[in-house]
């Protein structure tokens, strides 16, 4: 790890003061899970690391008629365990709640999830976001039993966030502050695939700290189902959030949005026309999984994903509906 | 020798220690962190260690230019590991090396030695055997009977696709040392405090390449964090941290390779890849066996699994195995070297036979345990039925694939397994002293195996005393030789020389104490803290009392030695085992959950049934990681492994495990037998047993470990991968 300046801000503003515009100079810490190992692996050299779990601004969850308000130091625990969110949010709660690590619940922070660099072992491993080496694409080739199924590239590493794909199933957004002021950003649009080498994953700018995330009064039901292997320590391998906004059982909109499928959370239009003014049953769900699935373009080693990713959507809408009406 | 006691054990129904289920010894210190491992080493001189290694999997090492490294601050020593024209055959090798007053500085100071290679052709895929050209050497086949002939008149044949792929020890104490070089030529000293599987041999083992004394050699360790087969030898980085030491002017330094390093260099089980045919009786006897297998365990090739295995016995085979060199980090033994390998095939192989012949699979493996070597046949005949009994077999298993509706499929699977065990040549020295109390010294180590405490209860068992009176050493080669902790020997070689040691200073105490009782040494025995005359209990004195006719200027102390070449009853080896799963299977994603698993263990005398089942349950919790989890992810374009980590290198959680269900064959018949060890033959079979329960449910063979969503549903979907 590079030797570093450690800075202790206390305030918001104090803290993005001391962030620099150029990327790789400054480096945010809140629950530290992702960045410490990538410091260690020389991934990220910052020359300044900004410490912001002592911001009391960024604490809490504020629930009101308008919606919900996360901080961005609140921990995926907090988040799962919080009544609100498990009430009407539920696919949120899922989501954290699906992390099997009770160390990453306890430190990993939402901001964090949001922030968090790809799990793509290439990328890790020194070859770049779009894992390259001397110009050649290394995951078309190579080992990409985990990688994405959608978009078609040059990015092929999947989005690791676990809370992306509710916050944009249920059209959240995010608030970014920087020492010019701060901004909104609908969550959907926070996220990018990049095209080339120089362009990050998220739309954050490096003196920019993401706040807060404010999603809108629910919809009626949701929920996120995950595929992993492991009880233990594992990253999903495919994963769905939906929302459903309904008129007596029938769908009146739907928002269905699959996780480590693609470098963002994957929209499933296909799949959302066509629950539109069915019930939510068991062969409507499958359909839906299937049509989620129509346009996936697996990789060489990764055909697998695409029923996952099916199966994930079939699971999360007839848990969205489970015991309701 | 006139006095030579009677070592053999006391009969079951007169043991008091031996056979209890004592805790542990060690376990609180190490539940609380109060244990010491050797990488925990911290001293206010200490040096840290690191290391730079190559990215490439073949190279040659054109240049090395530490000359950055050298002038950082906080640097104290750099070494190079390989220079100029060295080839390297794998990703992760050592180039060169640096001490550093911190571990920051060491990593930094890593990264500014320049390396210039000349980057070479590799291959570090093995998995398609067609691709591996001139890396393959067959071995030539091996024959016996007419195999032919015995395939013409089979009423049954099956035939299927096995593989099982080269993993990890993943030891939570990643290997190394630390070591520091005081002192020149002879008169040099070394202290090291290692991470070992053989504490005794480790100084004669570096002594020739530092051309120092092994005398002079002073190796120290409080516990281990893991073995499995991969930390017998100092190896190169054991050398390395003792120059680095000598070069920054005798400070101790700590080399202990960091977790990507660990993964890909310091060791690996090879895998085996293969075809079998099976041809038999509608009764389901089989009557011919042909392998077609290869495999890889790095450059050098690969172990070749001993197929078939246990039923040997099978009339006529035609076999033929092909090792494989590739560049990938060698492989060393495993825990039960090359047995996981051909316990997943043959019994994978059996099982298909089963469900080719409609046969119940618990039958055939019955009616086949004819093949089975003769000492053990009727263990494996009633370990079929107990393992059935307990895994309710004949309520839960049903014919291939018919697991009625709905995603989640319950399949049952059979494994076995066999080890040789026995005990190593252990030394042991008991030393009582006038004011009563006791050393009991071995240089030995405790693997996991709750060695400390298996010593403690055969000293307490003999001298008639609470295991609390004794003090224990291990763990240091000042104490009297012992041997590697492997190949299940460590139980057998310490609780002999325990044994011997203890009855041997018992003699010595016996004649003092005849004495004062008025009878003769051979009249009396040690018992609930007193010298008592046999058959006479009232007729006694205290052990302090005995003890205090002791000389003051002497003490007693008598060494005690395992010869395993003349065991005497005290211990044995050869065990068998029957092991079966309980699986369920979601067939919408492959996900494979274990719900039950129960292991019925041959063994021989145990001295603590808790340690003994505690063995079984990490024997197996380690197997299920590797028959649902592991893989190593060799990227064929860069040569180099993307998963060296426990992120992506996949171990299963105390979640993934299951209920074990541990029967130890405790009966009269195998207790005469002596102590057999048990650390390998219980983790054996898990992927054999878990890859057919997986079959059964899902009713298509997923051909190749780990058990993973991509495999398992590729096998449904009738693709391979």
């Amino acid at each position: 790890m590079q030797a570093f300046e450690y800075a202790n801000p206390s305030t918001l503003q104090e803290a993005v003061a001391l962030l620099a515009p150029q990327r790789g100079q400054t480096d945010v810490l809140a629950g530290g899970t992702d960045l410490i190992s990538l410091m260690k692996d020389y991934i990220h050299t910052p020359k300044r690391l900004v410490n912001i779990k002592n911001i009391q601004e960024l604490e809490g969850i504020r629930a009101s008629a308008g919606g919900l308000r996360i901080g961005a130091l609140v921990t995926m625990d907090e988040l799962a365990r919080n009544a609100e969110v498990r009430a009407s949010y539920k696919a949120l709660a899922d989501a954290a709640a699906g992390i099997p690590s009770p160390q990453i619940r306890h430190m990993g922070t939402v901001g964090g999830d949001l922030c968090q660099r790809p799990r793509c072992w290439y990328f890790r491993g020194g070859f770049g976001l779009l894992a390259t080496d001397n110009g050649k694409p290394l995951v078309p080739d190579g080992e990409n039993h985990y990688h994405a199924i959608f978009g078609g590239g040059p990015a092929y590493f999947v989005s690791a966030s676990s809370l992306g794909p509710a916050l944009v199933a249920m059209g959240a957004r995010v608030k970014l502050v920087s020492a010019k002021g701060s901004r909104e950003v609908a969550v959907k649009s926070f996220f990018v695939a990049p095209k080339d080498e120089n362009t990050r994953e998220i739309v954050l700018r490096p003196d920019e700290i993401l706040s807060e995330i404010l999603v809108p009064a629910p919809a009626v039901h949701s929920a996120t189902y995950e595929v992993r292997q492991k009880e233990a320590l594992d990253w999903p391998l495919a994963a769905a959030s939906v929302a459903l906004t309904m008129k007596g059982s029938v769908v009146a909109g739907a928002k269905v949005v699959m996780g480590h499928v693609a470098p963002i959370p994957w929209e499933a239009a296909a799949a959302e026309k066509a629950l539109a003014g069915k019930t939510i049953t068991a062969a409507s769900a499958e359909a839906a999984g299937k049509a989620a699935v129509e346009d996936a373009q697996p990789l060489s080693r990764n055909a697998y994903k695409v029923q996952l990713a099916s199966v994930a959507v079939k699971r999360a809408l007839l848990e969205a509906v489970k015991g309701k009406a | 020798m006139a006095n030579t006691p009677d070592y053999s054990w006391p009969p079951m129904d007169q043991r008091k220690v031996i056979g209890q289920p004592y805790k542990r010894v060690d376990g609180p210190a190490k539940a609380s962190g109060r244990a010491k491992y050797s990488s925990d080493y911290l001293s206010r001189d200490l040096l840290f260690g690191a290391y730079q290694t190559c990215p490439h999997a073949h190279a040659r090492v054109l240049s090395v230019d530490t000359s950055e490294a050298e002038s950082t601050k906080g640097v104290m020593a750099v070494h190079v590991a390989a220079p100029a024209g060295t080839e390297i055959q794998w990703a992760g090798a050592e180039i060169a090396a640096v001490a550093a007053t911190s571990t920051e500085i060491a990593w930094d100071a890593v990264r500014k030695i320049k390396v210039q290679y000349e980057v070479l052709p590799h291959l570090v895929n093995e998995t398609d055997l067609s691709k591996a050209g001139a890396r393959a050497k067959a071995a030539g086949e091996r024959l016996t009977g007419d195999p032919d002939k015995a395939f013409q008149e089979a009423e049954v044949t099956s035939e299927g696709h096995y593989g099982i792929p080269v993993i990890n020890h993943v030891c939570l104490e990643t290997h190394g040392s630390v070591t520091q070089w005081k002192g020149q030529g002879d008169d040099s000293q070394l202290q090291c405090w290692v991470s070992t599987q053989d504490v005794t041999h480790y100084a004669g083992s570096l002594a020739p390449n530092l051309k120092v004394p092994a005398a002079n050699i002073h190796v120290r360790q409080d516990h281990v964090g893991g073995g499995f087969g991969s930390k017998f030898s100092p190896d190169a980085w054991g050398e390395v941290a003792a120059r680095l030491s000598q070069k920054a002017g005798g400070r101790p330094v700590k080399l202990f390779l960091d977790r990507a390093t660990d993964q890909k260099i310091a060791g690996n089980r090879p895998s085996a890849y293969g075809w079998i045919k099976i041809g038999g009786k509608r009764d389901g006897t089989i009557t011919a066996w042909e392998s077609r297998t290869w495999g890889t365990g790095g450059f050098t090739g690969g172990g070749s699994p001993p197929l078939p295995y246990i039923i040997t016995g099978i009339p006529n085979q035609r076999m033929n195995h092909t090792a494989v060199s590739t560049n990938i980090g060698p492989s060393r033994a495993w825990r039960a070297p090359n047995n996981q390998q051909a316990s997943y095939m043959t019994c994978g192989a059996v099982e298909d036979f089963a469900a080719k012949a409609g046969l119940d699979p618990l039958e055939v493996f019955k009616i086949n345990a004819r093949y089975t070597p003769e000492a053990r046949r009727d263990t494996y005949l009633f370990h079929f039925d107990k393992a059935a009994e307990l895994a309710g077999w004949k309520k839960l298993w049903h014919p291939r694939g018919e697991s009625g509706p709905g995603p989640m499929k319950r399949g049952l699977g059979i494994g076995f397994n066999a080890w040789a065990g026995l005990g190593h040549q252990s030394q042991c020295r008991v030393t009582l002293h006038a004011d009563g109390s006791v050393n009991v010294d071995i240089g030995t180590q405790d693997l996991g195996t709750g060695t400390r405490t298996i010593i403690l209860q055969v000293a307490a068992e003999t001298l008639g005393l609470p295991i609390g009176a004794i003090k224990l050493a291990i763990g240091s080669n000042d104490l009297p030789p012992d041997s590697a902790s492997g190949g299940s020997t460590t139980v057998g070689g310490v609780s002999s020389s325990t044994r011997k040691a203890s009855m041997n200073a018992l003699a010595k105490l016996y004649e003092l104490a005849a004495q004062t009782l008025g009878t003769t040494a051979d009249q009396l025995e040690a018992a609930e803290g007193r010298i008592r005359v046999k058959g006479t209990p009232a007729k006694s004195i205290t052990w302090q009392a005995a003890c205090r006719r002791i000389p003051a200027s002497g003490v007693i102390s008598e060494i005690g030695e395992t010869n395993p070449r003349n065991p005497m009853g005290l211990m044995a080896g050869g065990v068998a085992g029957v092991q079966m799963a309980d699986v369920s299977v979601d067939i919408e994603t492959g996900v494979v959950k274990v719900n039950r698993y129960v292991a019925v263990q041959d063994c021989g005398l145990i001295i603590n049934p808790r340690l003994a089942e505690s063995v079984c349950y990490g024997a197996i919790s380690q197997g299920i990681s590797t028959a649902l989890y592991e893989q190593r992810f060799m990227d064929g374009q860069t040569g180099r492994m993307l998963n060296p980590n426990m992120e992506f290198y996949k171990l299963a959680g105390i979640g993934d495990i299951g209920d074990i269900v541990v029967h130890l064959d405790i009966r009269p018949e195998n207790d005469k037998r002596g102590v057999v060890g048990l650390g390998e033959p219980p983790a054996v079979a898990i992927c054999a047993a878990i890859g057919n329960a997986v079959a059964n449910a899902i009713g298509v063979r997923v051909p190749n470990i780990p058990m993973t969503p991509e495999h398992v549903l590729a096998a449904l979907e009738g693709r391979t991968v």
